[in-house]
């Protein structure tokens, strides 16, 4: 069973510098969504952008510890241009 | 993956401005998932199917050809997009139309 402070934690070392928040979303510990504004992402299609939040999580997604994942990625022009700042 | 094969889905996804890569055909998808891309990209031009359960050579092999686990799998101007997630998300924020343009990411 992980915890969403594990995952935030992790993607955080992959991608220092950005705002990641992470949800638990059937309180069972192994479905997660997360929300992730990087400046890593700038000019990349979202599937990179997502590959990227995955690479550091493959151990767990691998063995199944993990089951999913909803991602939400964004660079900061991106979420800027959302209207959300 | 054998050459003839990377080269098939080089062939495929070049020859056509929208691919999906699904279960069913247009007509008869056989998973929720790719009825919903196909129904998420029919609005911005012809797609191209590839019928994945017709073939397990293809099945597996496009997983291998895009490093990606799952099955729908959408290919816009020859690039690879991602799966049904992605496509949804795309199509919430406006940006398929950008993408079918040939229009690059923020």
């Amino acid at each position: 069973m992980l915890d969403a402070d594990f995952i935030r934690s992790r993607i955080l070392e992959a991608l220092p510098g950005s705002e990641v928040e992470v949800r638990d979303t059937t309180g069972t510990g192994d479905h997660f969504e997360a929300r992730v504004i990087s400046p890593d992402f700038a000019g990349k299609m979202m599937v990179q952008q997502h590959k990227l939040v995955y690479a550091p999580l493959q151990t767990w997604l691998q063995t199944g510890e993990l089951h999913a994942l909803a991602l939400k990625t964004y660079s900061p022009e991106q979420w800027k241009k959302l209207g959300n700042r | 993956m054998t050459p003839e094969l990377k080269a098939r889905f080089d062939q495929i996804t070049q020859s056509h401005p929208i691919v999906l890569f699904m279960k069913g055909n247009a007509l008869f998808p056989q998973c929720g998932f790719s009825a919903r891309a196909l129904s998420l990209l029919q609005p911005h031009g012809e797609v191209f199917t590839v019928d994945v359960l017709a073939d397990p050579e293809v099945r597996q092999g496009i997983k291998d050809y895009t490093n990606w686990p799952t099955i729908p799998q959408i290919f816009i101007r020859g690039q690879f997009i991602g799966g049904s997630d992605i496509l949804t998300e795309l199509a919430e924020r406006g940006e398929l139309a950008d993408l079918v343009a040939g229009k690059p990411p923020a």
